[in-house]
C-alpha cells in the first residue's frame, strides 16, 4: 500500500522536548521523544488525555515550537506551518462564508492557480471523499461527518507530505466516524502520503494504523511502539479478529497503567500513602 | 450565534426584533403567513391612531401638558403632500438630503471598515488610533454642528461632515468587534494553507467580520439620517430637514408634518437598501437555523 508513497514524508524526531505556559506555570509537555516514521507510512499516537499527544502534532505541524531537539520532514527542520503539513483538527475550520467548493480550491488559489483548474481539482476531491454533489452548499449545510470530508478535501488538495490529524472523528457519533475511518482509509490508499494520526481511541488506532505510538502521561514519553501487521485493506474481519483482540488488551492495560499512575500522581499532593490504595 | 438560533426558531412572532439584521427577511416570510384577525388588529390600530389624530387636531384638543392647537390634521397634511409632491421642489429636497447622507454614510463606511480591520487585526494600529477616537466617540454628530460650519467653507461640506460623524462610530466599532469575534483558528488556517497577509485580510478577516459590520452599517444608516436632519435645520439650504424647518418659520404647520413624513419614509428606505444589500453580501449567515443533514 505504501509503496506508492511521495519519498518526501519522511519524519524524523529527536529528543523532542515541549515546554508549555508562561514562567510560573511552564510545564513539560513533552519530554524527549525521539521516533521515525517512513514516509507513506500510517502512524497512530495513542494516549490518554493531556499526555502531550496533540501539542506533538502541533509542534509538527509548525504551530507549536520545540524547547528541544528537532524535528524534520524530508530531512528539513520543521520551522513554521506550511502547507507541505496538512493539519485536521477534532472541531471543523471550514471557512463559513465560502461554498463547499471555495474551500477546497482555498490552497490553490492561494498559490495563484486559475480558478476554472481550481475548480476543477477541488471537485475531483469531493468525488474522492464523496462529496461530488455537495459543492455549492455551506459548510453549514453540512452535517458534521461531511464538514470533515471537505476539511480533509481541503488539506489534500495541497499534496501535502504528510497528512496531521488531530482526533478528527472524535466529535461525530459512533456510525459516522466509522464510515470517516473507512473513507480515510480508502482515501489514503489512493494518495499514499503519511499519516500522523492522534486519538485516544484504542480501537481507532488499532484498525488505522501501521504502528501505533502509545504515549505515557504527561510529560509525554513513548511507552511502546507497537507494529499492527494487519494486511490491508482492513475490514471487520481484523476488528474481530484475535490478533485485534489481543492487540487492544495490550493496549487496554498499557493505558490503565498509565491511569493509575496519573491518579496517583494527583494523590502525591494530599498524601503519599494514598497512592498504595489503588 | 446558537441563542440567535433559538429566537429564529421558537420565538413568537414579534420576537425577531432582537435578532440580527440578517433574519429580518425571513421574519418578513412569517408575518405573510399572520391570520387574518392579527391583521385586523393592526390595521384598525392604525385607523385608530390617525383617527384620534384628527379628532385632537380638529377639536384643538387642551391634554394638560400637550397642546393640538397648532397642530395640522390629517385632513390638512395629504393635501399638503400632494401639493408638495406635484411641485418641482421636492425633487430637489429629496436629491440634496440624499446627497448628503450617501456622501457622509459611504465615506464613513469607507473610513469606518478600513481603519476597523486595521484596529482589529493589530495591537499597534489599535494604540495609535483608539485614543482620540475614544475621546471622540461620545460626542454626537450633532454637536459637531457649530464646529463644522466653522471649519469648513461650504454649508455642504459641513453638513455631510456631520452624517459622517454619525454613521462613523458604528460602523468602525462593529467592525472592530466582528474582527475580535473571528475564530482565531480560520486565521491560522488560512495561513497553513498558504495564504499571504493581504489575501488573509480579503479572504478571512473582511468575510468574518461581514456579518458585524452589516449590523454596523444599518445602525449607521440610520444615524446619518438623524445627523443630517437636524444639520439642514441649522445649515441647509434645499433639503428635507430644511424643508420641515422652513414650514415651521413660516407657519406652513401642514408641511412640518408632511416634511416629517418624508424624513421618515426616505431613511426607512435607507435602511431597508443596507439591510437588503447586507443580506446579499452574507448569503451564509442567512442560512443560518436551517440545516440539512447526511
Amino acid at each position: 500500500m505504501s509503496d506508492t508513497h511521495t519519498p518526501n514524508g519522511h519524519i524524523v524526531v529527536r529528543d523532542a522536548v515541549i515546554e508549555l505556559g508562561d514562567k510560573k506555570d511552564r510545564f513539560r509537555a513533552v519530554d524527549r521523544i525521539s521516533f521515525d516514521i517512513k514516509a507513506g507510512q500510517f502512524v497512530c499516537l495513542l494516549g490518554p488525555s493531556g499526555c502531550g499527544k496533540s501539542t506533538l502534532l502541533g509542534a509538527l505541524a509548525g504551530h507549536i515550537p520545540v524547547t528541544g531537539g528537532s524535528l524534520s520532514l524530508g530531512g528539513r527542520a520543521i520551522e513554521g506551518p506550511s502547507s507541505e503539513r496538512g493539519l485536521v483538527f477534532q472541531q471543523h475550520t471550514l471557512f463559513p462564508w465560502k461554498r463547499v467548493i471555495d474551500n477546497v480550491a482555498f490552497g490553490l488559489k492561494m498559490k495563484g492557480v486559475a480558478k476554472a483548474e481550481r475548480q476543477a481539482r477541488a471537485l475531483e476531491l469531493l468525488r474522492l471523499v464523496g462529496l461530488a454533489g455537495f459543492e455549492h452548499k455551506y459548510p453549514i449545510q453540512l452535517s458534521g461527518g461531511m464538514q470533515q470530508r471537505v476539511e480533509i478535501a481541503r488539506v489534500l488538495i495541497n499534496q501535502p507530505q504528510v497528512l496531521l490529524m488531530d482526533e478528527p472523528f472524535a466529535a461525530l457519533d459512533a456510525q459516522t466516524r466509522w464510515v470517516m475511518q473507512r473513507l480515510l482509509l480508502d482515501v489514503w490508499a489512493k494518495i499514499g502520503t503519511t499519516v500522523v494520526f492522534v486519538t485516544h481511541d484504542i480501537d481507532e488506532a488499532l484498525f488505522l494504523a501501521d504502528r501505533v505510538l502509545v504515549m505515557s502521561q504527561r510529560p509525554g514519553r513513548i511507552r511502546e511502539d507497537i507494529a499492527i501487521p494487519a494486511a490491508r485493506p482492513r475490514g471487520d474481519a481484523w476488528v474481530t479478529s484475535d490478533d485485534f483482540i489481543h492487540l487492544k488488551r495490550h493496549c487496554l492495560e498499557l493505558m490503565r497503567d498509565e491511569h493509575r499512575r496519573n491518579f496517583a500522581a494527583s494523590l502525591g499532593n494530599a498524601g503519599d500513602f494514598a497512592g498504595a490504595f489503588i | 450565534m446558537s441563542a440567535a438560533q433559538l429566537t429564529l426558531d421558537q420565538a413568537p412572532l414579534e420576537g425577531v426584533a432582537d435578532v440580527p439584521v440578517g433574519d429580518v427577511s425571513s421574519a418578513g416570510k412569517r408575518r405573510t403567513r399572520w391570520p387574518l384577525g392579527r391583521i385586523l388588529v393592526r390595521g384598525l390600530s392604525l385607523i385608530a391612531f390617525v383617527a384620534f389624530w384628527q379628532v385632537a387636531a380638529q377639536y384643538r384638543l387642551h391634554l394638560g401638558i400637550v397642546t393640538f392647537q397648532n397642530v395640522p390634521a390629517p385632513s390638512e397634511v395629504v393635501p399638503a403632500l400632494w401639493n408638495l409632491l406635484q411641485s418641482p421642489k421636492v425633487l430637489d429636497h429629496v436629491l440634496n438630503s440624499l446627497y448628503r447622507v450617501f456622501g457622509g454614510f459611504l465615506g464613513a463606511t469607507l473610513a469606518g471598515t478600513i481603519l476597523g480591520l486595521w484596529i482589529g487585526r493589530s495591537r499597534w494600529a489599535a494604540d495609535l488610533f483608539l485614543p482620540p477616537l475614544e475621546v471622540l466617540r461620545p460626542i454626537p454628530g450633532v454637536a459637531w454642528i457649530p464646529l463644522a460650519i466653522l471649519m469648513f467653507p461650504s454649508s455642504e461640506m459641513s453638513m455631510i461632515f456631520i452624517t459622517f460623524m454619525g454613521a462613523l462610530f458604528p460602523i468602525l466599532l462593529n467592525t472592530i468587534h466582528g474582527v475580535g469575534g473571528i475564530d482565531p483558528r480560520l486565521v491560522s488556517t488560512a495561513r497553513s494553507l498558504g495564504a499571504s497577509r493581504t489575501r488573509l485580510y480579503l479572504e478571512v478577516i473582511l468575510p468574518g467580520a461581514l456579518p458585524s459590520l452589516v449590523t454596523g452599517l444599518s445602525i449607521g444608516m440610520g444615524t446619518s439620517w438623524f445627523c443630517l436632519v437636524t444639520a439642514e435645520m441649522i445649515a441647509g439650504q434645499y433639503g428635507i430637514g430644511y424643508y420641515t424647518w422652513e414650514s415651521y418659520n413660516l407657519q406652513r404647520y401642514a408641511d412640518i408634518v408632511v416634511g416629517m413624513l418624508l424624513i421618515g419614509v426616505f431613511g426607512m428606505g435607507s435602511s431597508v437598501l443596507v439591510r437588503k444589500l447586507g443580506d446579499l453580501l452574507t448569503p451564509w449567515y442567512q442560512l443560518k437555523g436551517g440545516r440539512d443533514h447526511e
